[in-house]
């Protein structure tokens, strides 16, 4: 008896580890591939051609950036504190992957299927600004450490933001659970209501992200490289590949609260024949573009209009929502348990056929 | 639901966590090991702009920064207290909205008072 234990739990930790090494890998190439699709989009909006020469198309070129990274020599200057500044882009890449272990990539496609799946992203990406704190810090250089300060104020301005607009989804949703939050009924005027909380949360995951036009941190004319100026070789390779990694993750944090993860868009029934991972792919990938075009669009903003924005304009829009979303929803008996859940399987429109007989 | 069921839905977390750590460690360790090094004290000073450092970079900076991240703890643990509310506002009722409506006004209150003392300012 005791053996078959051991088993079924060796069993099923073998199998969390496949499916963790599968999400790590794709998430990987998704990451090398996105920079290459950076390039080759912001090449295309520029006239240019972008990278050609390595590989058909220069397919290969991101593998050839890495491994000429990973080659490359590793300075850790004098003066830095070695083991924090080491720490540093580890908790970044480290905190970047495991945020995804929560993400439904397709119905119960999900490799921890917590009650508390929106509060744990939430927690996860606040960390990252740990990561930047103790890279500038480490580094033990004014451009590192000013690059620090503004980056984390920044992380952290916008992180009340993009809270509240969680919030707003939660009203409508009624729970923690991501898989619960794509599936919960919403009828068309709460996504009425939803649609310029999407508007302001993908704004502030360009900042959250600290991608153009919020690149402050990483201002080249002023500020160099920002709190990764003294790092090279893999520690800048690790900081890159977080930082890219965390923009999928925005994305398809966007997309599933906003944009139905991995339902057909619109809620188009006759499209479910296409598997769900597809659609959250590119769903993801169309998010994805939207960095891209902004990078390749807008200037960057000046630190004090960034916080203008942040704290004068974002907050009280969000705030003011959110007890707009509340009042609206209440006065409407349109909550979530509200009536006793008479309410929740009345309009399930907008859910395709074969998801509605499963619930 | 029984407690240690409840615990195996995190149990993936843990594993996930021990492999990206495993992962980036791997990571930097390889590089470290397979990039040739050549220390210079040119190559290992601090960075700025081809000058020799000037002073230490652990000196004063600007105190509106701390003051950014005060008013984030408040934020933040408010946005901490709104989402038990946001999920069971349907079964609390009036009683629960209005008791939020209460306390995100005190905070209000505090909001507009950080606003007008120039706390958000930044020239």
């Amino acid at each position: 008896m005791m053996e078959f234990v051991l088993w079924i739990w060796g069993f099923w930790i073998a199998r969390t580890v496949v499916f963790t090494l599968l999400v790590t890998v794709g998430l990987l190439l998704a990451v090398a591939y996105l920079t290459y699709a950076e390039r080759k989009v912001m090449g295309a909006m520029q006239r240019r051609q972008g990278p050609m020469t390595v590989g058909p198309f220069g397919l290969l070129q991101p593998i050839a950036d890495g491994i000429k990274l990973f080659s490359k020599e590793t300075i850790i200057p004098e003066q830095a504190h070695r083991v924090v500044f080491l720490m540093a882009p580890m908790i970044l890449f480290a905190l970047s992957l495991i945020a995804w272990v929560v993400i439904p990539f397709d119905k119960d496609w999900v490799l921890a299927n917590i009650n508390v799946g929106i509060l744990y992203l939430f927690a996860i990406s606040s960390m990252g600004v740990y990561g930047v704190v103790m890279a500038g810090w480490a580094s033990n250089s004014r451009y590192a450490f000013l690059g620090a300060l503004r980056s984390a104020s920044q992380m952290v301005s916008y992180e009340v933001s993009m809270g509240l607009i969680i919030v707003c989804v939660l009203l409508v949703a009624g729970s923690l659970n991501l898989q619960e939050i794509v599936l919960a009924p919403r009828p068309f005027w709460t996504q009425v209501l939803l649609f310029p909380m999407f508007i302001v949360f993908t704004i502030s995951i360009l900042a959250e992200t600290n991608r153009a036009p919020f690149d402050l941190p990483e201002g080249e004319s002023e500020i160099t490289g920002g709190f990764m100026v003294e790092y090279s070789a893999m520690t800048f390779a690790l900081f890159f590949l977080g930082e890219y990694a965390n923009m999928i993750l925005m994305s398809a944090i966007a997309v599933t609260l906003f944009l139905g993860g991995w339902l057909p868009p619109f809620g188009l029934a006759f499209l479910s024949f296409v598997p769900g991972i597809i659609w959250f792919a590119l769903k993801v990938a169309f998010m994805l573009f939207v960095f891209i075009w902004a990078r390749a669009t807008l200037p960057r903003f000046r630190y004090d209009q960034l916080m203008r924005l942040g704290w004068k304009v974002f907050l009280p829009l969000t705030l003011v929502w959110v007890v707009m979303t509340a009042g609206l929803l209440m006065t409407f008996n349109a909550l979530p348990g509200q009536n006793d859940g008479a309410y929740a399987y009345e309009s399930t429109a907008n859910i395709p056929a074969n998801i509605k007989a499963e619930q | 639901m029984a407690p240690s069921e409840l615990l195996i839905n995190y149990l993936p977390i843990l594993v996930f966590l021990v492999i990206a750590g495993g992962m980036s460690i791997a990571m930097i360790a390889g590089s470290l090991l397979a990039g040739i090094r050549k220390p210079d004290s040119e190559k290992l000073s601090a960075y700025e702009c081809g000058f020799d450092a000037f002073s230490n970079a652990r000196s004063k900076f600007d105190v509106r920064y701390y003051l950014v991240t005060l008013l984030f703890i408040i934020f933040d643990l408010e946005i901490a207290f709104l989402f038990p509310w946001a999920v069971t506002l349907g079964k609390i009722g009036m009683f629960g909205f209005w008791s939020m409506m209460g306390f995100l006004g005190i905070l209000t209150v505090g909001f507009i008072y950080e606003w007008k003392k120039g706390g958000l300012d930044w020239e």
